[in-house]
């Protein structure tokens, strides 16, 4: 099976406090790290647990600039066989149809099975792998935690819905998936992998070789535009309580009480 | 001003939530819109859903089509293409189901998009501007949409207050005849339902509710040593699951239970959105985080900055004290 | 020889049956020989070991380990048990090959023992062979009735080795009363041909003697023959069964001791003999496979005699962790005797975790060193798990827990994720900044020693008290220090000791190019993970002092002077494994304790080379084995047993598993836990006082638990 993965990379911002830069149009990212998006990277260990099992390749792609190429290296280094970073100067201020339009012009050239993403990007929005599915015309199932291949073409997934309970389909390939975290334990890239990678030369694309105008990619297609980024006033809901360790358990208590919670 | 249309969820007869919130979420982008709902579905149970959905909808169009009996997003997406006008602003939940739908229908409708809405700004020409949260909600951002050539906008469970019910119920349109035969590529098997376990957190009145700041398994017996003391369940966010402290049954959020205590102890829980679309009702909550700025902050009544690892067996102490009062 | 003409029969019999002497002895050499060719077939294979340098080293840990049987009084029972039926073994080896001879040539005495000489020797053997005799009975005994715990073999580790013990002790008491019978029917002729001759007095052979000595001269004859008989049998049929078992050690041992690892100080390579450079051209790391381990690993898998010492002494193991020393051997030695069978096809390159070994089993250990410093073999273990570590990292098979450390430690130099830029943070506080200010050798290089913080130190909110401690006692005398800040990365000590030998590499050449740039003449360190990665896995660095030595010197120079200490509490030390075990810093820690007046110290039972584990430090924090009772937890009830009030420890790992624990195990309020530069901070006699209570240190904000 032919599988292609997109994937993104974002700042990790699991252990630091985000903070808003000085101009308050963008996250401060001078101290920022960047990264796979996780559920990116569980759909690149699927896509490699699948191929393990029936036959074939996965490739990554991504839409970014040259920074963009060590997340495609750490994927390579995971097991993913091509890497292939699609950029273009006419390719910035993209929207998330406009990131789909150019993911759809990558897989037309090529000849995927299965194409996954993850299921949501850090500083994203969930949007891009059922876009591309629709521009493909292929079926899309998001919010998927497990994948079993069937005969005929044809794969059987689960996707995560509401009260922890799982909704199982059967699925035409090609198709697009979003996967979700925890559909598999994603195994770890050492530096001996990363540095196995190193120089293997990553192939780019633009946007004459994916046939795109600027009319459907960059800024001057995108209809939806971040303004700016703010910082929601701080408690503005909750009380704060300010006493000591004894003092606010006391009032929670009492507070717990006053709401009929002891009962 | 286009004119808005509201996808209406709803399961096993039920109405879901969102439909009282997507009216008021209409309104947010135009006071005056009378937008149109529109209920998908086969069999006897339609007729009841929709005869709900006029009572909040001046105008309810109705599609019955046996291949519809269980909502599947494809065949939704091919009815709304065929009756959707071009150019309309459509809404939907932004739960599983929306995640589903919404970006493809986007592209069907050849309309913008925009996911996960919390507030409305303002609208200005064709220009509607909203709220957004990113990185975990640790930060909003104002996003501008081009709505020109329509819009799909998916809107965050619980972010919208619901509406009052219409003085007169609204009218009903039966469009089934406008949908041809429907085929999918995907297609329906079964839903596998989620392990029963001791406790049913959604019939208790109280929650301790532990999340990453819980930090290990071990630790978990902090936790139910409080809410033995008050009477309490404990359930827990998605990343208590996905560690296996606790079962699956225990999650409170969009991928777990959905609960309606009157009390909430937020426990070392952040507060994601997808933890706090489970939290419904109303609840009275308190919440204990160490960071000053987590998220949870901002939708409890009453927050405490400290180590839950600390406070909670202090508060369980508490709770004994008074209990051991009352008893004399 | 006079006695040779009164027993015509023996000699008849001897002569009639030379025959089949030579048959047994030929034979029994031969298989013996086969088998130990067959049993070397996987040391062939395996990969290579630099272990034939420093003769003279290695002949006196012969000397001590084997000959001197260093450890073992460690164990008293099963100690001097052993040492009198080494003792014994020693003493009967040049027996046994006389009686060899004696079988084809009956006159046969052994050059330079006839006469007087000949006399003692036989005297010593008599009751050599009485004792060991006596010693296979006890041990028989022992592991019947007593049955000591350590010998048991929980279920998840197979069946039993009880009756393969008792088989094996059994044969040598046979041995041992087969040889004391042909002596005695020896002398017995002797005595029929008038020639009176006694054995040792209440020997073995002399209590047999007394019964042969009324029986007829062909009776003799025939148990001359039948003791002789079962003698050889018994000889060969142990040389040729013990290499199936736990008895090989009898053979191995000299050569396992003779090559054991010299500086245990130093781990092992990823591969011996490679530059850094060259790892990059090594396509496989570690050890996946049986072959993948180094001859001298497969030897002490041969060495082992299963006497469960290293288990005995295994943090892990007491927490019920999967791992157990003992059986990490023991399983790969009968993974060698299987795919390494004596007749056909050798070896079969199976992945050994997930066949003998599970991932949780490999991940469970702290490296604490205990199973080392106890085994009498010398048999390396940290060395193993290391590499098998290294091969479950190559392969991607890392617990989910531990990849996001992982991860950070790459993408940050720290495992929490944390912003390079706080990593001095904890130098700013407003009470602490204005009355010890730190200078940051990362701006501004030129002190005289440099701080060297690390990770937890420097970013756990408990443990920064650690740090300010730290740096008020260097300031107090007076030291000229500063700390590298941001430009200090982890020291990478768990990275390494996890595996990942690659990502250690990159943050120890950052440490060391940084610690350069500080142009610091000495390094100071509060962390003894962080003590032993600059001592011993860096190269070309300054001289490292741990805080308990450097205060200690500093006490022996006169430069601190203390309040007296609280007289109503009891303290103890607990050895932090990287300061005591794996750099043998045990009285220095003591000797500061003991500096301060009136200061009441005992000893935990498990103390100094044999202290317990915390639990484990670095990324050990973030890995979850499955345990039945917290190490920690075990730990502070020993401290608890010896009456102690206050645990002092001197490594911030300790004191996040030890304060844990004081609270799971529930004692609260009657243990608590400092660490020693707080202590020596808190109890330094100041012209002014101290501006931080470190008695009152805020526990929340604690990170990476």
């Amino acid at each position: 099976m032919e599988i292609l993965v997109c994937v993104k990379r974002v700042p990790d911002t699991s252990e630091n406090d985000i903070e808003l830069n000085s101009a308050g149009n963008d996250i401060e990212r001078d101290d920022l790290v960047y990264s796979i998006n996780e559920s990116d990277n569980y759909a690149v260990e699927e896509a490699l647990q699948i191929v393990a099992k029936v036959g074939g390749t996965v490739s990554v792609v991504t839409v970014g600039a040259e920074e963009d190429e060590e997340v495609l290296r750490r994927q390579m280094a995971m097991g993913a066989s091509h890497g292939i970073l699609l950029t273009d100067p006419q390719f910035e201020g993209s929207d998330g149809r406009g990131i789909a339009s150019i993911l759809k012009g990558w897989v037309q050239k090529g000849n995927y099975d299965l194409i996954l993403t993850g299921v949501q990007a850090e500083d994203g929005a969930a949007q891009v792998g059922g876009m591309l599915a629709a521009m493909l015309d292929y079926p899309f199932a998001s919010l998927v935690t497990s994948i079993e291949v069937l005969a005929n073409n044809k794969l059987k997934i689960a996707r995560e819905i509401e009260g922890g309970n799982r909704e199982v389909s059967e699925i035409d390939l090609p198709c697009v998936l979003s996967i979700q975290t925890g559909i598999n334990e994603p195994r770890y890239v050492g530096m001996k992998g990363i540095r196995a990678v190193q120089s293997i030369p990553i192939p780019t694309y633009g946007a004459s070789e994916l046939g795109l105008t600027p009319a459907q990619v960059g800024s001057a297609a995108a209809k939806v535009t971040r303004v700016d980024y703010f910082v929601p006033a701080l408690g503005k809901g909750a009380r704060m309580l300010s006493g000591t360790r004894e003092q606010n358990a006391q009032e929670v208590v009492e507070l717990v009480a006053a709401k009929g919670g002891l009962k | 001003m286009p004119r808005i249309f509201v996808y209406i969820a709803h399961k096993n007869g039920v109405l879901d939530d969102s439909a009282a919130e997507l009216i008021a979420a209409a309104k947010k982008i135009d006071a005056t819109a009378a937008p149109t709902a529109i209920v998908i579905g086969s069999g006897p149970g339609l007729q009841s859903i929709c005869a709900e959905v006029q009572k909040l909808y001046p105008e309810v169009w109705q599609i019955s089509n046996e291949a519809l009996s269980y909502p599947n997003a494809e065949l939704i997406r091919k009815v709304l293409t065929k009756i959707v006008p071009r150019g309309s602003v459509t809404l939907v939940a932004h739960d599983h189901f929306g995640i589903d739908l919404a970006p493809g229908l986007s592209i069907k409708l050849d309309a913008a998009f925009v996911p996960d809405v919390i507030a409305i700004d303002s609208l200005e020409a064709n220009f509607l501007k909203v709220v957004r949260q990113e990185f975990g909600g640790q930060v909003s951002a104002h996003v501008n949409c081009d709505i020109a050539s329509g819009a799909v906008i998916t809107m965050r469970p619980g972010a919208f207050k619901t509406v009052e019910n219409l003085s007169a119920p609204g009218t009903l349109v039966d469009k089934s005849a406008e949908v041809g035969p429907l085929t999918a590529s995907r297609r329906y098997l079964e839903i596998i339902i989620s392990e029963t376990s001791d406790v049913d957190i959604t019939k208790h009145a109280v929650l301790v509710s532990v999340g990453r700041g819980i930090q290990e398994k071990d630790n978990i017996g902090i936790a139910k040593e409080l809410a033995e003391a008050l009477g309490a369940a404990v359930s827990c966010s998605r990343p208590v699951v996905d560690a296996k402290w606790l079962q699956k049954s225990r999650q409170v959020g969009s991928s777990g239970k959905t609960v309606k205590p009157k009390v909430y102890l937020a426990c070392g829980i952040s507060g994601a959105f997808q933890h706090l679309a489970g939290i419904k009702g109303n609840p009275f909550i308190i919440a204990i985080n160490k960071n000053s700025k987590a998220p949870i902050f901002q939708v409890a009544d009453v927050g405490i900055v400290d180590d839950i690892l600390e406070f909670l067996p202090e508060l369980t102490s508490k709770v004994q004290e008074l209990r051991g009062v009352a008893a004399k | 020889m006079q006695g040779l003409s009164a027993t015509p029969q023996l000699v008849s019999w001897l002569s009639q049956g030379s025959v089949l002497f030579w048959l047994v002895h030929v034979l029994g050499v031969l298989c013996f020989a086969y088998i130990v060719a067959r049993r070397l077939v996987p040391l062939v294979r395996a990969e290579r070991d630099l272990r034939f340098d420093h003769p003279l080293q290695r002949f006196h840990n012969v000397l001590k380990y084997w000959f001197g049987q260093w450890k073992h009084p460690r164990y008293k029972a099963a100690g001097i048990l052993h040492i009198l039926i080494f003792a014994g073994f020693v003493v009967l080896a040049l027996r046994a090959f006389t009686v060899l001879i004696v079988g084809v040539s009956y006159g046969f005495v052994m050059p330079g023992l006839s006469g007087v000489a000949g006399r003692l020797y036989e005297t010593v053997t008599d009751y050599a062979a009485t004792i060991v005799f006596l010693c296979m009975i006890v041990a028989i005994v022992r592991r019947l009735v007593f049955k000591p715990a350590r010998y048991e073999v929980p279920r998840r580790f197979g069946n039993s080795h009880k009756m393969d013990a008792i088989f094996l002790l059994s044969l040598i008491a046979v041995l041992m009363l087969a040889d004391s019978l042909f002596e005695a029917t020896r002398a017995a002729a002797l005595v029929h041909s008038q020639e009176p001759e006694s054995r040792a007095y209440l020997s073995l052979p002399w209590l047999l003697q007394m019964f042969l000595v009324q029986a007829s001269t062909s009776t003799i004859g025939a148990f001359c023959f039948a003791g002789y008989l079962a003698h050889e049998l018994a000889f060969y049929f142990l040389l040729c069964y013990r290499p199936f078992g736990i008895q090989f050690h009898v053979e191995t041992s000299l050569f396992n001791i003779y090559f054991a690892k010299l500086d245990r100080k130093k781990l092992k390579p990823v591969k011996w003999g490679l530059s850094d450079q060259q790892l990059d051209q090594v396509k496989s790391f570690g050890v996946k496979t049986f072959e993948e381990f180094t001859w001298k690993h497969i030897l002490d898998f041969y060495s082992c005699a299963d006497c469960g010492r290293c288990s005995d002494n295994c943090p892990s193991n007491a927490a019920g962790r999967p791992l157990s020393p003992r059986f990490l051997t023991t399983k790969a030695r009968d993974y060698a005797f299987q795919h390494y069978p004596m007749f056909g096809k050798a070896g079969n390159g199976h992945a050994l975790v997930g066949n003998i070994y599970s991932e949780d089993e490999i991940w469970s250990c702290t490296t604490c060193g205990a199973c080392e410093a106890e085994c009498p073999l010398l048999i390396e273990y940290i060395d193993k798990i290391v590499d098998l570590r290294r091969g479950l990292i190559d392969d991607g098979n890392v617990p989910q827990s531990l990849q996001k450390p992982l991860k950070a430690l790459e993408s940050r130099g720290n495992p929490y994720g944390k912003m390079e830029k706080k990593k001095a943070d904890w130098t700013l506080g407003k009470d602490f900044q204005p009355v010890c200010p730190v200078k940051r050798l990362d701006k501004e290089p030129g002190a005289n020693t440099l701080y060297f913080v690390d990770s937890i130190t420097s970013f756990d909110d408990r443990m920064q008290s650690i740090a300010r401690s730290t740096a008020r006692i260097l300031s107090h005398v007076g030291e000229d220090f500063g700390i590298l800040g941001p430009a200090e990365r982890d020291s990478g000590h768990e990275v390494r000791r996890f595996g990942e030998e690659l990502l250690f590499m990159a943050l120890r050449d950052h440490n060391s190019e940084a610690i350069k740039n500080s142009g610091a003449r000495r390094i100071v360190t509060s962390d003894p993970h962080a003590f032993n990665a600059l001592k011993n896995d860096y190269r070309h660095l300054p001289p490292v002092e741990h805080i308990s030595q450097f205060i200690a010197r500093q006490i022996r120079g006169g430069q601190i002077g203390f309040k007296p200490a609280d007289a109503d509490k009891v303290f103890t030390f607990h050895d932090p494994c990287y300061l005591g075990r794996h750099n043998d810093v045990y009285d220095d820690p003591r000797a500061v304790l003991d500096a301060i007046p009136g200061l009441n110290r005992v000893e935990m039972k498990r103390c100094r080379d044999r202290s317990f584990c915390c639990g484990g430090g670095g990324l050990m924090l973030f890995y979850e084995p499955k345990e039945e009772e917290r190490i920690g937890v075990k730990r502070v009830r020993m401290a608890a047993e010896a009456g102690a009030s206050v645990i002092v420890t001197s490594c911030p790992f300790c004191m996040v598993n030890l304060e844990d624990a004081v609270k799971v195990a529930g004692l609260e309020g009657k243990i608590s836990v400092i660490d020693l530069a707080e202590l020596v901070d808190q109890q330094i006699a100041r012209p002014v006082p101290a501006c931080e209570e470190v008695r009152e240190i805020p526990q929340e904000c604690v990170i990476g638990r």
